[in-house]
């Protein structure tokens, strides 16, 4: 009984973390994929981030694995996680303006961007928290120079 | 006969009462006189009011941001404005200006020909501001470059392509009252400048009537529909973040789960996060004292 209500609130919990107000699991696969991917971005900025706003000791093994997952992520092919048709609008559950498959070098470009910024912060990451502050502002700006031209309000 | 001619009088008597009633108002320059303009506090209103992120090119970045050279849309229930120019340029831009048309622009929504401008550049908040951050501002702009980009006409339909239309709009809606009313602390003050003058929150965050008039009291930064399409902009009443988050938000743009600020707002980090924390945490302090009683 005790098992059970845990695990209704822990998946309570992340269904409200995710996108909010939207069962994920009616979702389209590649609206599903993208839901994913972000949030293992946020799970991992969240490591940094906590370093870096000093909300958690700074731990230089953890802070590399965090960035080096990052890097990870933003060189995925996700050609096939934006499929089109999925833009907002046209898939429950989507905030991708229609913009990004019209704008697809601009696109490419920021995911660049991202990556290296991403490759920043796992050079520095290891080395020692005032590093780790540097490298943190751009990445957050690479996250949101793309959410900046091509995500809808909520 | 004698009747008819006498009802066309007394409309025309009632409609001419009509437009000297809601006519633009604009004030003459004793209202600005002996101020020494402050042009880095200028910075700081001109940074604070957003002005560079409706009125530089679409996705400008870093020093462009500054040309001011305008042509963003903004759809609407009332139909699709275009920001326009207002770089230093005297014939495409306000390169003209006097501050005091600054402050007849900012404070009562009226241009130096004495026209009714749309509620569209938030005039509805930026009555809010002091003559003497008017004048800082304007010391401020004419240190910014010129462009010559033509401004773009607005997209409105009839009827608010009646520009006098705006006369009672304005006499309904624009009143230099603060919403947040009472005994505050100068954290407090501050914050409410920022968020209700000069960060103009609650032309997004709150909800309108159907006139276009914001709406006051529990309803005030409740959160809005997007009027450009769909989602909505979010209630920041029930917001349950701290008031470290808050300022963290403004300053880096993740919020507590690390997810990102996108769109406008995202403009809206920049801004903030090039001002000082204090005034970050004071827009924090005014979130948290909501909403308003």
């Amino acid at each position: 009984m005790r098992l059970r209500h845990t695990v209704f609130i822990g998946l309570a919990a992340a269904s409200l973390a995710s996108a909010p107000l939207v069962a994920q699991e009616n979702l389209a696969p590649a609206v599903k994929a993208r839901h994913a991917q972000m949030n293992l971005y946020a799970f991992n900025l969240g490591t940094l981030g906590a370093m870096a706003q000093d909300k958690m000791d700074y731990d230089a093994e953890a802070a590399t694995a965090a960035a080096g997952n990052i890097v990870k992520l933003s060189s995925l092919n996700a050609m096939a996680m934006w499929a089109p048709g999925t833009a907002a609008g046209e898939a429950e559950g989507s905030r991708a303006l229609p913009a990004i498959w019209e704008n697809s070098d601009d696109v490419i470009a920021k995911t660049v961007a991202l990556n290296e910024a991403a490759v920043a912060m796992e050079a520095a990451a290891g080395e020692g928290l005032d590093s780790l502050k540097a490298a943190f502002g751009p990445l957050g700006g690479a996250c949101g120079d793309c959410h900046k031209s091509y995500r809808e309000p909520e | 006969m004698r009747v008819l001619l006498t009802l066309v009088i007394v409309a025309a008597l009632a409609i001419g009462a009509g437009l000297f009633i809601t006519r633009p108002k604009a004030d003459g320059a004793d209202v600005l006189a002996g101020l020494t303009p402050d042009p880095a506090h200028g910075e700081i209103v001109f940074t604070a009011s957003g002005c560079a992120s409706c009125h530089m090119a679409e996705g400008a970045t870093g020093e462009a941001k500054l040309v001011l050279s305008g042509g963003q849309a903004f759809p609407s229930d009332f139909g699709t404005f275009h920001a326009p120019n207002i770089s230093q340029s005297e014939s495409a831009g306000i390169g003209g200006w006097t501050d005091l048309d600054l402050w007849n622009a900012l404070h009562h929504g009226t241009s130096p020909e004495g026209e009714h401008y749309y509620p569209v550049l938030p005039y509805g908040a930026y009555i809010h501001m002091t003559p003497q951050d008017v004048v800082d501002l304007h010391a401020y702009m004419v240190t910014l470059p010129a462009d010559e980009t033509p401004s773009l006409p607005h997209d409105v339909g009839f009827p608010f392509s009646i520009r006098a239309s705006l006369g009672g709009w304005k006499m309904l809606f624009l009143n230099d009252d603060w919403v947040m009313q009472g005994d505050l602390t100068s954290e407090l003050e501050r914050g409410r400048e920022l968020v209700e003058a000069m960060g103009h929150c609650a032309e997004c965050h709150t909800p309108r009537n159907a006139l276009g008039g914001l709406k006051t009291g529990a309803d005030w930064l409740s959160g809005a529909p997007n009027p450009a399409g769909r989602g909505s902009f979010p209630d920041l009443v029930t917001l349950d973040w701290s008031a470290d988050e808050i300022a963290e938000y403004l300053s880096s743009g993740f919020t507590p789960e690390f997810d990102s600020a996108g769109g406008h707002m995202a403009l809206v980090v920049e801004n903030f996060a090039a001002l000082a924390p204090e005034d970050r945490a004071a827009v924090a302090a005014y979130i948290k004292a909501l909403p308003i009683q």
